[in-house]
């Protein structure tokens, strides 16, 4: 029973058992089944984002009132976001305290090319984002080598960088920003003056896009390595994974996304001045979420989302803003769910599955 | 047999501290290598170079007739290099066959390959039956287990074990020497740093003792320990365990 010359990895599947049963007499089940089941609960994954991606498309039926309607596309923009914050802080475990500076590209990127050159909203999205994406590589350079807090405290200087060059160059507007000429409502510049319903769309689109990568990405090798590296990176270089080079692309994923929700952001209001898109506080929305819903999950930042963007517009709303009141009942908030529910309020969710996210 | 591991009058200082001292070794091809000597002795820094978890101040290591003394620990694990913790070293927010299966992608780009590849090496370890626990769940043994097992998945000629049995009960050691035989029934070459006498010298071939940065002796088990300046200096005390 004792000939077990096989190559671990290379050993067929027969000789996989007998050395398992020489181990353990019980298990001959196993072998085969947790792919299976792996598969099993993926498209378990799929069919919830194909559900809630259905109900939330219904929602503008049902949410008429006009500022109502503001509030869901920033709900969805900020699910968005936070997704995107998601791939670089949750799952790859950086914290970057600096993504309004990615977020503020991506806005100022495509109202430049829009205003200046006429460059339709779709492209201006895609150019701003791979800005972001090659800013976030030079920001990275400078910023991996450094650890945790660290870390967070360089981004939230380069963002603060980011904003100050902001208010001072000329070429974007300085402090008065870019407005956005008023024009026909058209699908190729995003601007729709009386009926927001498009709008809600594609913020919807963008949360399904970002959401579909992070779920591609959780079973990929960059997945694997990202989670090896925020748990721990000196045995995930032992294991082959060269951890600079992961940061450095979860960084320009996740620098991506947040710029593509920056330009539509953008097109939404129609105008972008530093502190409308650049300013610090845009950092913290998008982490927030993600430390309320679930840090590292498929639906953490959705959920803390759409639980935290309307608590904040609508304390603003009711209790003024300018007080700090809305931020009052924010932190409030966080501070009660990392007491209560450490790991974010996902796992409410999550306790059938007993797994892993 | 052909050397798979050259070490060439390797140096390694922290500060004044001299804690590799021109030492000069050979990893035979297919061979478990016993590195011994007292605390403070140096291994775990020759074993740590040989890993690349840091480089040497001076002196070369070459691996399968490669110079990989410039080469981080990632790379080397492509070529073949892996290694285990002292302190395991898990990924805790991930389940076991996770754990493995980050190991199994250096050798595989797919997601399923990779993942039926760590399936195996788990079977292989004994380790199935916790494939889906999370990492943090495992007992301490189970822990080195994993360390051995996601070591294994990168699919390593070099095996580096630090103090896998080390801590463990005599049974549950038995086990651990079973597991580290049929690793090297399978084609790989086992260096392991380890204090537990009584385990490691029936089971390594050869043993090298380093003491106070230096090789001392170097030999089989029966020599090494029949060996004058061994035994002053770490055995002697001791004599019975051998």
């Amino acid at each position: 029973m004792d000939q077990s010359g096989s190559i671990p990895v290379t050993a067929t599947a027969a000789a996989a058992t007998a050395t398992t049963t020489a181990a353990t007499p019980d298990a001959s089940t196993t072998p085969a089944a947790p792919p299976s089941a792996y598969a099993q609960q993926r498209r378990r994954q799929l069919v919830q984002g194909a559900i809630v991606l259905l109900l939330a498309a219904l929602l503008p039926l049902v949410v008429t009132n006009a500022y109502l309607r503001n509030v869901l596309v920033l709900t969805l923009l900020y699910a968005a976001l936070a997704q995107s914050w998601n791939i670089l802080g949750g799952y790859c475990g950086q914290v970057s305290l600096g993504h309004a500076l990615y977020f503020g590209v991506g806005a100022y990127a495509a109202s430049k090319l829009f205003v200046d050159h006429g460059v339709v909203l779709w492209f201006g999205m895609l150019a701003g984002g791979a800005l972001a994406a090659l800013l976030a590589l030079v920001v990275g350079y400078a910023c991996f080598r450094l650890k945790g807090h660290y870390f967070s405290i360089a981004t939230i200087l380069f963002a603060e960088i980011g904003l100050t060059l902001m208010h001072n160059w000329e070429y974007v507007g300085a402090a008065t920003g870019i407005q956005w000429p008023f024009g026909p409502d058209s699908w190729w510049t995003l601007q729709f003056a009386r009926d927001k319903t498009p709008y809600i769309y594609v913020a919807l689109g963008l949360v399904a896009v970002v959401w579909l990568v992070t779920w591609w990405i959780e079973d990929s090798r960059w997945g694997y390595w990202w989670r090896a590296v925020k748990d721990n990176p000196e045995a995930a270089q032992s294991l082959g994974v060269t951890v600079f080079r992961s940061k450095m692309a979860a960084a320009a994923l996740s620098a991506f996304f947040t710029a593509v929700g920056g330009a539509f952001y953008a097109a939404f209001v129609s105008y972008v001045d530093p502190d409308s898109v650049m300013h610090f506080r845009f950092s913290l929305l998008m982490a927030l979420p993600v430390v309320l819903g679930g840090i590292g999950t498929l639906w953490g930042p959705v959920l803390g989302a759409a639980l935290l963007i309307p608590l904040t517009e609508f304390s603003r709303s009711y209790l003024g803003g300018g007080n700090g009141l809305d931020l009052m009942i924010y932190g409030a908030l966080v501070m009660g769910v990392a007491l209560i529910k450490p790991d974010g309020l996902v796992r409410v969710f999550a306790k059938r599955g007993g797994g892993s996210r | 047999m052909s050397a798979l591991v050259e070490v060439r009058h390797l140096t390694r200082r922290f500060g004044g501290l001299i804690a590799n001292h021109d030492i000069s070794i050979d990893v035979r091809q297919g061979e478990i290598l016993g590195l011994i000597g007292p605390n403070g002795a140096g291994k775990s820094t020759l074993f740590n170079q040989i890993a690349g978890a840091y480089p040497p101040s001076s002196g070369t290591i070459s691996f399968d007739g490669r110079d990989v003394t410039a080469l981080p620990a990632a790379a080397r694990c492509a070529l073949g290099i892996a290694r285990t913790y002292q302190v395991p070293k898990s990924f805790d927010s991930m389940s076991v066959v996770e754990n493995v299966t980050v190991g199994a992608f250096v050798r595989h780009a797919a997601p399923a390959a990779a993942r039926r590849a760590a399936g195996e090496v788990l079977a292989f370890c004994g380790l199935e039956r916790r494939a889906d626990a999370m990492a943090g769940e495992l007992t301490p043994p189970e822990k080195r287990r994993l360390e051995v097992a996601r070591a294994l998945a990168t699919q390593p000629k070099l095996l580096l074990l630090d103090e896998v049995l080390t801590g463990l009960t005599p049974s549950e050691a038995r086990q651990g020497v079973e597991l580290i035989r049929r690793v090297r029934d399978a084609g790989v070459t086992v260096v392991m740093v380890e204090h537990v006498m009584e385990i490691v010298m029936p089971l390594v071939d050869r043993a090298i003792v380093l003491n106070l940065g230096q090789v001392l002796a170097e030999g089989t088990p029966h020599e090494v320990v029949r060996n004058p300046a061994v035994i002053a200096a770490y055995l002697g005390e001791r004599r019975r365990a051998a």
